[in-house]
């Protein structure tokens, strides 16, 4: 086909641009991931007995705003690699911000407990399904976040699938502290951030193939 | 062919700065549905992205054509993707880099595209060349639809000129097979361009 008879081709289909499109789908994929977390919590966790308490313990805000800054920080991320020729810039400092803050809290607290207690803090009762929950939790979102980015045109493909199994990820952990019944800053600091780290990095590893277009 | 382009950039990059504001303004008009500037648009982008390619890929001066093509399909298909107030250039840029290195990537089944190409934004829009040449591309998508087996003969010896042996050896089929493929694959192409399968 000559040139010129695409472009005319390609003008032929040139409906006004609908301007309300990206942010449709981004809201769409957020609600699946947040929904979807949800249910599966509730099918196969349940919610913490004490959860009422919590909600009156500033720890548990706490806690809950380590994931959801994330989450915000890796869609601010996205928001900008989904589009062709925009730097990300500082955006990287809002996942970042809340992971050094739970390190250096988690450091903190665990240099002043004794130091027969520091292993317990770290393993708390459930480290070893931790990381794994949330990775379950987070696959509605994992597969609702790349068939948003699917429709815009990211050209960093591996670092934008990072960020999307980063941002399924957090709303995952979010939805999982409504079950988890740790309260340690030391444990969110290492499985927290492990389970968030699951998707981000099978996300890397999957873009090239699940983005590319 | 390393041209001096010291003291071409000043030149260039008002050339680009210019070509920026009016390829902008076509293409906002044409996200606003109008038919006309889109049509010069993608003209004009089109004639700056073939002498940007040109230079770059002189090592495959048949294939530029549909490299552009690809870019502008590109380019149409992600426009909900541009924010008026970005510049055009880095928009427009990041697509056709991103769109060039899929091509070569899937040309050489390997990543040989590694030159460091963010230097080179503001020539993307310095120069336009407006003379397009026929594309290959209705040959390779037909041709790639065939399995192998007689893709490849074909390929070698029909359009790269190689001998029955030579495909051969380069193909790891028999020399049998290379002339079988070549016969059931073109009976098979002609079968695709009838449009009776």
């Amino acid at each position: 086909m000559k040139t010129d008879d695409l472009v005319a081709l390609l003008t032929n289909h040139a409906e006004p641009a609908d301007h309300t499109l990206v942010s449709r789908r981004y809201w769409r994929a957020m609600l699946i991931s947040a929904v979807g977390a949800v249910l599966l919590l509730l099918t196969g966790y349940g919610v913490r007995p004490d959860l009422p308490v919590m909600l009156g313990t500033p720890l548990f805000w706490a806690k809950l705003s380590f994931p959801a800054l994330v989450a915000l920080g890796a869609f601010l991320v996205i928001a900008r690699l989904a589009r062709p020729g925009l730097p990300v810039g500082r955006r990287w400092t809002v996942i970042a911000l809340p992971v050094v803050v739970v390190g250096a809290a988690a450091m903190l607290t665990l240099g002043l407990a004794p130091a027969s207690e520091r292993l317990a803090m770290v393993l708390g009762i459930s480290w070893y399904t931790c990381p794994f929950s949330i990775a379950y939790l987070a696959i509605p979102g994992f597969i609702a976040h790349f068939w948003a980015i699917r429709g815009m045109a990211p050209t960093r493909l591996r670092i934008a699938g990072a960020a999307a199994g980063l941002l399924s990820g957090a709303v995952a952990t979010l939805i999982y502290c409504l079950h988890c019944p740790e309260m340690e800053v030391a444990f969110w600091a290492i499985w927290y951030v492990a389970g968030m780290l699951i998707p981000a990095v099978l996300g890397a590893m999957l873009a090239p193939r699940l983005l590319r277009w | 062919m390393v041209r001096p382009r010291v003291h071409k950039n000043a030149a260039q990059s008002t050339q680009a700065q210019e070509t920026e504001r009016q390829l902008k303004a076509l293409f906002l008009a044409g996200l606003d549905g109008d038919t006309q500037c889109y049509h010069a648009f993608l003209q004009a982008l089109g004639g700056n992205l073939r002498a940007f390619l040109r230079r770059r890929l002189s090592n495959i001066p048949d294939e530029i054509e549909d490299i552009v093509q690809e870019i502008l399909i590109a380019v149409h298909n992600a426009r909900h993707t541009y924010l008026p107030d970005e510049p055009l250039t880095a928009w427009t840029y990041a697509i056709a880099r991103y769109k060039m290195a899929d091509y070569l990537r899937g040309r050489y089944r390997y990543e040989a595209w590694n030159e460091p190409l963010d230097s080179q934004r503001q020539e993307l829009f310095a120069e336009s060349d407006q003379e397009a040449a026929q594309a290959r591309r209705d040959v390779d998508k037909l041709l790639s639809q065939l399995p192998d087996r007689y893709r490849l003969p074909i390929l070698h010896v029909k359009l790269k000129g190689l001998s029955v042996a030579e495909t051969a050896q380069v193909t790891g089929l028999s020399e049998s097979a290379v002339k079988v493929g070549i016969h059931r694959g073109l009976k098979a192409l002609a079968a695709k361009i009838r449009g009776t399968t």
